[in-house]
């Protein structure tokens, strides 16, 4: 009896803990997202679906201009954080725990302070642009500040330990002696590189693209505090929707369908790296 | 002959196994839950619809059995009082109740989404007194019944002092629910060094030299009021049609790159450091600013128009201590009290008789600040006169929720770009 339990027993602990704080949150707010209402006189389920169609064809270009920060993003902490990896784990040596702590000490201070400190150091008269522009090599006018291109830094700068690592746990697990072989066999360090140890690492570059673009699609302190109104994210229209203007319904709808189209990025991307299971190199 | 079989192991897993497995049952049972737990889904409406004033015995029930417990916690908006606290403190030597003070409120749509869920709970924000403005979020307060009702007995010296339109307003009607903390006028600000031509227009938020430099607030309220009176519309007669070209011309600053941000109060550092030269701005602020930082920034009420509004005191209905909260709202309405407020944030005050006390303060002081109290008891922005009330509005008020989010869907867009 107890033995064809064994496993219902198990999950219940895992199963329970998600049920409460995954399940039962989502069902709410996606029943939330097809309810129609104000906050004084309450909301009904009227399985309004158009508040979705309303949503995304009203905020398309919020939701477009996310994804698109949000694979820059990507791309550039790839191209920053690979360097990063590679050398913390094959020419670390020793100290490389020592590296690792240094790159996450970062995180011991709040999100928003590290954020608030970035806008100090762009703001028009800051330390680092003031004597720029003192010695001409940037016009009087210039400002970086509410750019996309301040936004995508600031994202960037955020997300990067989150990318640097997972990468550097796949370039970690890869046998020095496949290394070797490689190198028996009269491949050049390039060659070895293109051919044994990227195509090792990709794993490690999936997770860390996982663990980067979705919170960078998604963020909207970034855009408020470094932002303007012409960079704004979906994020932000989510928060003012919820905050500003009280339409729980319209920020529900936008959040799932921002979660939809993360979702389907996602398995799109993992179909091209040619992994069946998603599941599978996550677990990697 | 029979030859031997060839046993297909596929063949004898698939005739074997269990129809219905483990998983698919677990995925059944657990799509069904959610199905039926959308379908129970609801949130519960909070209040009715209409304007309410309490009846005498709900102040009565509210107010049986709350005694005084020595603290009061104060949530109120940055630069509405001087920051050593003078007046909380002669407070605390009056009455021995000790005042936590605490600038939490940037914006009144934030402000309304982060208590209103916890109100309605029953739960405490952790503030007993806190400082609303009149206008949409004010008129969802009252209607969902999230503030505590007044007893007019507790309130004497607001009896005695306070002015006489803030008794009859139209947005509180008898202060049920609220006493006048202070009211302002949302004008333009802008920065002398920088904007070389004198500034006296709404139309001149909209000139191309300011591109890139010209701030505006997110709040709807605010921003909506801007839009219909540089179109010459007054905002309390206003129609959708209105609303609609208000927003059109709000469009094209945006779409110039004039606009450089939509900001809550934090306009006010933005103008300060040199992000924007010219700003959608409340009077009070910029004298605190050019006080406190020695800036020289100035005010101009438009000439086709500013928008007036008062923030409240109002004490939540689940404040723990509402018996100090409204000794604490009673003991701005001294009349000693008002005069130094108003000397500092340089706003509007709901107690008239402060403009005599100023003035005697002035006659005893001397030199600068003798010229600067002079000029608070004399400012149109701290004591305006009948005329100056005439080129002011209020915000748009809206009959029913639908109305409203008409108005917030026309103008969000601006905001959220």
């Amino acid at each position: 009896m107890s033995r064809r339990l064994a496993p219902y027993l198990l999950i219940l602990p895992g199963g329970l803990w998600l049920l409460l704080f995954f399940v039962v949150p989502m069902v709410a707010m996606l029943s939330l997202s097809l309810q129609q209402g104000d906050v004084v006189s309450g909301y009904q389920l009227t399985w309004h679906w158009q508040t979705y169609v309303d949503g995304i064809s009203n905020y398309q270009t919020q939701i477009v201009r996310s994804l698109m920060y949000g694979l820059v993003t990507t791309v550039i902490q790839i191209v920053l954080a690979f360097p990063v990896a590679y050398w913390i784990a094959f020419r670390g040596g020793r100290s490389k725990s020592v590296y690792l702590f240094l790159i996450l000490l970062p995180f011991f201070v709040s999100f928003v302070l590290r954020t608030i400190s970035w806008k100090f150091i762009l703001t028009d008269e800051s330390f680092l642009l003031a004597p720029l522009k003192d010695i001409g090599v940037l016009p009087a006018d210039f400002h970086i500040l509410g750019t996309a291109v301040a936004v995508i830094g600031g994202l960037t700068y955020n997300f990067l330990p989150f990318m640097i690592l997972p990468i550097y746990v796949a370039l970690e697990r890869i046998d020095p002696r496949v290394v070797e072989a490689a190198r028996d066999l009269y491949a050049s360090p390039t060659q070895t590189f293109r051919k044994v140890i990227f195509p090792l690492a990709l794993p490690g570059v999936f997770a860390g693209v996982l663990m980067t673009f979705v919170p960078a699609s998604s963020d909207y302190i970034n855009s408020e505090i470094l932002g303007s109104s012409s960079t704004t994210m979906i994020g932000q229209v989510i928060q003012a929707q919820y905050l500003r203007s009280q339409n729980y319904p319209t920020a529900s709808a936008l959040s799932f369908a921002l979660m939809a189209i993360l979702l389907i990025g996602i398995f799109t991307y993992a179909r091209a790296l040619g992994t069946e299971d998603v599941l599978k190199v996550a677990a990697r | 002959m029979n030859e031997p079989t060839n046993f297909d192991p596929v063949l004898f897993r698939g005739m074997t196994q269990r129809r219905l497995s483990r998983r698919d049952a677990l995925r059944i049972s657990g799509l069904s839950a959610a199905a039926l737990a959308l379908a129970a889904c609801g949130v519960k409406g909070q209040g009715n619809t209409g304007p309410t004033a309490p009846a005498e015995d709900q102040i009565a029930k509210y107010w049986a059995g709350k005694t005084k417990n020595g603290k009061v916690d104060f949530a109120n908006w940055p630069l509405y009082m001087d920051p050593k606290h003078p007046e909380l403190k002669k407070f605390t030597q009056e009455t021995g109740i000790k005042v936590t003070y605490q600038e939490v409120i940037e914006e009144m749509g934030p402000w309304f989404a982060k208590t209103q869920p916890q109100l309605s709970a029953g739960q405490s924000i952790g503030f007993d007194l806190m400082v609303i403005t009149n206008g949409i979020q004010f008129k969802k307060y009252v209607q969902s019944n999230l503030l505590a009702p007044l007893d007019p007995s507790k309130l004497t010296n607001f009896k005695a002092n306070g002015g006489a339109t803030y008794k009859t307003s139209s947005y509180d009607p008898g202060n049920a629910y609220s006493t006048p903390w202070a009211s302002g006028v949302t004008g333009i600000a802008y920065d002398p060094g920088k904007v070389k031509t004198p500034i006296t227009k709404l139309a001149d938020l909209w000139k191309p030299e300011f591109k890139g430099k010209v701030g505006m607030m997110s709040d709807t309220s605010e921003l909506g009021n801007f839009g219909m009176m540089v179109n010459g519309v007054d905002p309390a007669k206003s129609t959708p049609d209105d609303w609609q070209k208000a927003a059109s011309k709000l469009k094209e600053q945006k779409d110039a790159g004039i606009v450089r941000k939509y900001y809550d109060q934090s306009y006010i550092d933005a103008l300060g450091a040199g992000e924007v030269w010219i700003a959608q701005a409340w009077s009070g602020d910029i004298f605190q600013k050019n006080v406190s930082e020695g800036t020289n920034l100035q005010f101009v009420i438009p000439e086709e128009g500013g928008t007036i509004w008062t923030d409240n005191m109002a004490i939540p209905i689940t404040a723990v201590n509402p018996v100090d909260a409204i000794t604490l709202m009673d003991f701005f309405f001294q009349v000693d009290i008002a005069a130094t407020l108003a000397e500092y944030i340089n706003y509007i005050t709901p107690v008239p008789e402060a403009q005599k006390v100023i003035k005697e303060h002035a006659a005893a002081a001397s030199g600068e600040d003798k010229d600067f109290l002079n000029s608070v008891a004399d400012s149109p922005l701290v004591f305006p006169t009948a005329a100056d009330y005439s080129k002011l509005h209020y915000y748009r008020d809206f009959a029913t929720a639908a109305e409203e989010q008409q108005y917030q869907s026309i103008f969000e867009p601006i905001v959220l770009g």
